[in-house]
């Protein structure tokens, strides 16, 4: 039986658990984790993919087994949700914050979706400069090095950046 | 560095007896944990071959775009294709893996994937196409996301749960990458005179496999409220290729859809001749060594 006091311990760990490839926002900040709860003695842990490739969903449930295991949760079963499926905008001002203070510009409000999803060829909202908060900014790639990152350059400091992708 | 920050890198090289993605597979279920039953008066035989066509559409066109891996002119448009390619893959493991669900005898994605033949796979032939040049590739993109979105905007609303959450959150990426074929179509087509001739050229290889996207599909047919009707994406597929083609100054090509083979086509089986050699290449690795993780 897994107390009251010992879920909320539990969902301490959970939530500090760093994301493997942004190692400096956690996966409770970027809204991977979607809720831990009890079920008798196991502790249920539930997480969403950022993206349907994203490779890192299992590393990440790797850790958390461990940090859970390690904290005294033996029983621990991680389950993976589709629906709803995962936006940008559940990130956390938190994790916003995060992201932003280690040069990763974090993303606007994702677009609305009803209906036909309208064509976009021309850029969207600027994105700041996370370094000197310049709009003057240009995008260099519309994907980086990982599935939810796209290429920026300020051309205010001229210092290249990554920014969290709105989707 | 924080500990946690550190903790993340330093795991990576852990000797902890488990298998780590960088390094090795041992890839689990894409569906773990999710409800796997097949909703009350769906046709559980449909919804196998339905799923299993759009995941190939996904697995094959992915492989393609794969193939492209070093050699594009620059290091951001490599990268893009990559992880295009890894949308598409993760779009298909899930296809797949709820295929099997669907289907009941215990074929997990890998078995879909890598053990069945040619005849067996029910992508749409545009999937297969080889891109001759990267005109053709950012045509044959723009054509594919378009559908594809067009396809699983209607999913999501699905009457299979699961099939509604793939395309939801397919649907996402779909848009991104409809929209990063459809500046690179603008770009050559409004470009030189020399950029606009090769993406006019493009078009016009790549026009004649559209059509059987919008072909009847007796698969569908059998799973109303679970599928979506072939014929009905065809008007907002259309506009939107209209309105990328109209900014790219370009012609919608005319000519003959590429002919069927005794009326069948890609969601028959039947496939043009480069597919065999992709899926040999595709499959090899894992029929020489069935079950291995490393």
């Amino acid at each position: 039986m897994v107390t009251a006091a010992g879920l909320a311990a539990a969902r301490a760990v959970a939530a500090a658990v760093p994301d493997p490839e942004l190692p400096m926002v956690t996966v409770a900040d970027l809204g991977i984790l979607r809720d831990v709860v009890t079920e008798g003695k196991r502790l249920v842990v539930t997480i969403t993919p950022t993206y349907s490739g994203c490779p890192a969903l299992r590393e990440i449930a790797h850790d958390l087994r461990r940090r859970l295991a390690a904290s005294g949760f033996a029983e621990v079963d991680v389950r993976t949700v589709l629906a709803p499926a995962w936006s940008s905008d559940w990130i956390t001002a938190e994790g916003r914050r995060k992201l932003s203070a280690a040069g990763i510009a974090p993303p606007h409000a994702a677009p609305a979706r009803s209906g036909p999803v309208p064509l976009t060829l021309t850029r969207r909202e600027p994105v700041a400069c996370p370094r000197c908060g310049s709009a003057d900014t240009t995008r260099t790639a519309a994907f980086g090095a990982t599935a939810c990152k796209a290429l920026f350059r300020c051309e205010s400091c001229r210092e290249p950046f990554e920014h969290v992708k709105a989707i | 560095m924080t500990e946690d920050e550190f903790a993340a890198y330093q795991s990576l090289s852990e000797e902890t007896g488990d298998h780590r993605w960088a390094f090795g597979t041992g890839f689990t279920d894409p569906l773990e944990g999710i409800d796997a039953s097949v909703p009350d008066g769906v046709d559980a035989a449909a919804l196998t071959a339905y799923c299993l066509a759009l995941g190939d559409d996904a697995l094959i066109y992915s492989h393609r775009l794969q193939q492209w891996m070093t050699r594009m002119p620059e290091l951001e448009e490599e990268t893009a294709l990559a992880n295009i390619a890894l949308d598409l893959l993760g779009q298909a493991r899930m296809l797949l893996a709820r295929a099997g669900q669907a289907e009941g005898r215990g074929r997990r994605e890998d078995d879909l994937a890598f053990f069945r033949d040619e005849h067996e796979f029910r992508s749409v032939r545009l999937a297969e196409h080889t891109d001759a040049d990267f005109a053709q590739l950012a045509g044959r993109l723009l054509v594919f996301s378009a559908w594809r979105l067009a396809l699983f905007g209607r999913l999501a609303a699905s009457a299979d749960p699961v099939l509604a959450a793939i395309a939801a959150k397919g649907a996402n990426e779909l848009a991104y990458h409809r929209d990063y074929a459809a500046q690179w179509v603008i770009r050559l087509g409004d470009g030189t005179p020399l950029s606009h001739d090769k993406m006019a050229a493009a078009l016009g290889v790549i026009w004649p496999l559209t059509d059987e996207l919008f072909q009847a599909d007796p698969v569908a047919a059998r799973l109303p409220g679970v599928a979506a009707d072939p014929a009905e994406l065809r008007a907002e597929v259309d506009a939107v290729l209209d309105a990328v083609l109209g900014a790219a100054t370009l012609d919608r090509p005319q000519g003959a859809p590429l002919a069927r083979v005794a009326g069948k086509a890609g969601r028959d089986g039947v496939h043009t001749e480069p597919f065999g050699y992709l899926l040999a290449e595709l499959q090899s690795v894992a029929r020489a060594h069935p079950d291995a993780t490393w």
